[in-house]
């Protein structure tokens, strides 16, 4: 690999800062002391406690999975502090009320929101270090009947809406990492698009971690109703730290007849230092349910940050005619571990699915795609189509592919395809003999490969994802 | 064509390369005058690829002793993309395909980039269009060529099309067609070599590699170079390639060891 690869891989995390905002914290552990103070302090109803408490037994009695193609050290669960939030807990009516401190960190990350808001028409629900500061444009939608707003608000004004849906889709015994989310998740976003309403604009939601040790577990809960679209984004980024930290979300996704659910991810976390020290682990449950007929739910995601990524969002097909689409790009780089891809669960008749993973490999890093097809044999008629491409970019990283494919049904129409490239010399040569430098040349390689993703992206969101890819992977060519 | 107020824009003297290890090149001296067109002829393996690549830069090939003067610049002072922006161009025996990158998108980039370095206006998609269009229609390709991924899909001819589409936009001052002939139909090599000679001036000049006489019958050249275990062991004019084409390469590699032996 030749020095201008390196150096277009190397360069340092730009995002690295930590803001100073005063933090209310937890003692570290866990037990039901602790799960009960996170329901006190959040004034939750009983129920509320009954499912962290019930979801707290079920962790108990299960283990870590050992299957997934990532190498870390053993988590001390009891080393970590479950409850973070900032001192100021006044609710706050507009973006001049919220901290400057706070302003100043989505300056540097490029996210100037009063400006993004304003400009684009996103609203912005702002999730900083576990409680929401700044909610906008909930106005205006609430005036068309949506809901969307930190799950905590909605614990306490829309109880009966989250009681009926929360859990229905990822259950609370439904895997380690989902299940510890249960009993000690301290925020997320809840957003209910009513019967027949199209979302007037694109949902949005920046997270950000900023407490050190402090485990982040973001509950998202969206509900469309029938007839209803929404497009949500969520775009991710952290500051730098040494020591690993524990990020464990689950977002739950449920889509009634006719109902049209887009979630889009650009996920950024601090991703550990290019020797692969610190680095947020990234255990993530993201599960959708095409309950309802004609009902579709689609996953966009680009991985760029974390140092290991566990991440499968999937889609339950159970109405007739239901579309479930996986769009992923994942980039690897250094030391990084990604392990990462779909479920399509077949099990409506007619119900088709699409995959398309797009894995790319710098460094020492391991890129790995898991997927699993599984038809039911109930789904008559259901069509799968995968295609899996990895990319290397050097010599040292690794790339792979886990497809499972679990066929019930003799009607049904299940298709694979994966490829692996590399980018050499030779590309290079190639752009360079054009004028064209090496760094732009990777860039346009990697945007060519990924093209059938970022398609899927709103355009701002495309835009950004563009530009991090550049930025993840300048100095690993050369 | 050989002129008068020709002026030097390439002198290569001793230029000695290596590959993992290998000696691939032992020696060339070359001269090239604007408005020029040398033909360097020789067997597979003789090094004429090579000579090539390390012209414009390639890094799998480490030069080991000799000059090259580009302009009156020490081309090995510069980058690969650098060589290009000035003005050296290569038009590439295997065109790599680069699957999702619109052709347009990438010719433009091109474009701009090396008219950025001339001082030159850049161009926007709108104006590009209408300019690439025009430079298409010496190549007679389909305007469907700007929305396919660059090479990606394309026919042995259609690469090579490309390549001089390509030429055609960055007007290079020295173009090196590395095997521009191989693979091309009597048709295909007809549009192309008549691309080539349109885009001849008196200002540039250009050395084609090839194994064939086939594509001299178009493009005539001023001097026909034979190279033979990385050195041009022979230069004549056009009339030495016909004598190739009829009697092989034996007898020039013969020639030389009596002239080295005597």
């Amino acid at each position: 690999m030749s020095a201008v690869l390196q150096n277009l891989v190397n360069q340092p995390y730009k995002h690295g800062f930590v803001t100073e905002i005063e933090s209310d914290i937890a003692p570290k552990g866990l037990n039901e002391d602790i799960i009960k103070l996170i329901s006190t302090k959040k004034n939750e109803p009983a129920w509320m406690l009954d499912f962290r408490l019930q979801a707290y037994q079920h962790w108990l009695t299960m283990e870590e999975p050992k299957w997934p193609n990532v190498k870390y050290p053993k988590i001390d669960f009891q080393a970590i502090s479950y409850y973070a939030a900032p001192k100021s807990k006044k609710k706050l009516n507009s973006m001049d009320e919220v901290d400057p401190e706070l302003l100043r960190t989505f300056e540097k990350l490029g996210v100037p929101m009063h400006e993004r808001a304003a400009l684009a028409g996103v609203a912005v629900d702002v999730i900083f270090d576990s409680v929401s500061v700044a909610t906008t444009y909930k106005q205006k939608l609430a005036e068309v009947g949506i809901i969307f707003c930190s799950i905590s608000e909605a614990i306490q004004m829309h109880p009966e809406l989250v009681r009926q849906y929360l859990g229905t889709v990822v259950p609370v015994g439904d895997n380690y990492y989902a299940a510890l989310n249960s009993a000690v998740f301290t925020d997320g976003t809840f957003c209910f698009i009513p019967k027949g309403v199209k979302c007037p604009m694109d949902l949005s939601t920046y997270f950000r971690i900023n407490t050190e040790e402090s485990g982040q577990f973001e509950r998202t809960l969206i509900v469309g109703e029938e007839g209803s679209s929404v497009s949500y984004l969520e775009g991710c980024t952290a500051p730098k730290f040494d020591t690993n930290q524990l990020h464990a979300a689950v977002v739950e996704l449920v889509a009634l007849d006719n109902a049209d659910i887009k979630y889009s991810t650009v996920q950024n976390w601090y991703a550990g230092d290019e020797n692969g020290l610190g680095g947020i682990y990234n255990f993530v449950t993201k599960r959708g349910l095409a309950k309802g007929v004609n009902s579709r739910i689609s996953w966009t995601q680009v991985e760029t940050g974390s140092a290991i990524t566990w991440k499968y969002p999937s889609c339950i097909l159970r109405g007739d005619n239901s579309v479930g689409e996986f769009y992923s790009v994942a980039v690897t780089n250094h030391y990084q571990q990604a392990d990462t891809g779909t479920k399509m669960v077949h099990i409506g008749k007619n119900t088709r699915s699409t995959i398309v993973s797009k894995g790319i490999s710098a460094g020492h890093s391991n890129n790995s795609y898991r997927g699993l097809v599984r038809i039911a044999p109930t789904a008559a008629g259901a069509r799968n189509y995968s295609q899996c491409d990895s990319m290397l970019i050097g010599d040292k990283c690794g790339a792979n592919t886990f497809p499972y494919i679990q066929v019930r049904n003799q009607e049904a129409k299940v298709e694979h395809e994966a490829s692996t490239s590399k980018i050499g010399e030779d590309q290079l040569f190639y752009f360079a003999q054009r004028g064209i430098g090496s760094e732009e040349a990777v860039s346009m390689i990697i945007n060519g490969f990924c093209k059938d993703v970022f398609q899927q992206l709103p355009m701002e969101f495309a835009v950004e994802a563009t530009k991090l890819l550049g930025f993840k992977l300048e100095g690993s060519v050369g | 064509m050989i002129h008068q107020d020709s002026r030097t824009l390439l002198e290569v003297r001793g230029l000695r390369a290596v590959v993992n290890g290998i000696e691939i090149l032992k020696g060339i001296d070359l001269t090239v005058r604007s408005g020029e067109v040398h033909a360097i002829m020789g067997t597979n393996g003789s090094g004429k690829s090579t000579f090539a690549k390390v012209l414009a830069g390639h890094s799998a090939y480490e030069v080991t002793g000799g000059s090259v003067i580009f302009e009156g610049h020490n081309l090995f002072d510069l980058k690969p993309e650098e060589r290009a922006r000035a003005g050296v161009f290569l038009a590439f025996q295997y065109p790599i395909e680069i699957p999702g990158v619109a052709n347009s998108h990438f010719l433009r980039l091109a474009y701009n980039t090396v008219q950025e370095q001339r001082g030159q206006d850049e161009l926007d998609p709108l104006e590009f269009d209408d300019f690439v269009r025009e430079k298409m229609k010496l190549l007679e390709m389909n305007p469907d060529f700007l929305d396919r991924g660059v090479n990606e899909g394309f026919s042995g001819g259609e690469k090579k099309r490309n390549e001089i589409l390509q030429m055609a936009l960055l007007e290079p001052r020295v173009a090196i067609l590395d095997e521009t002939d191989s693979g091309l139909d009597i048709d295909a090599l007809r549009i192309v070599t008549n691309g080539v000679n349109q885009l001849s001036t008196k200002d540039n000049a250009i050395i084609l590699v090839t194994h064939y006489q086939r594509m001299l019958n178009y493009i005539v050249p001023d001097f026909v170079h034979v190279m033979h275990a990385g050195r041009i062991i022979k230069t004549g004019g056009k009339e030495l390639a016909l004598e190739l084409e009829t009697r092989g390469y034996d007898w020039v590699s013969a020639e030389q060891r009596a002239v080295a032996g005597a």
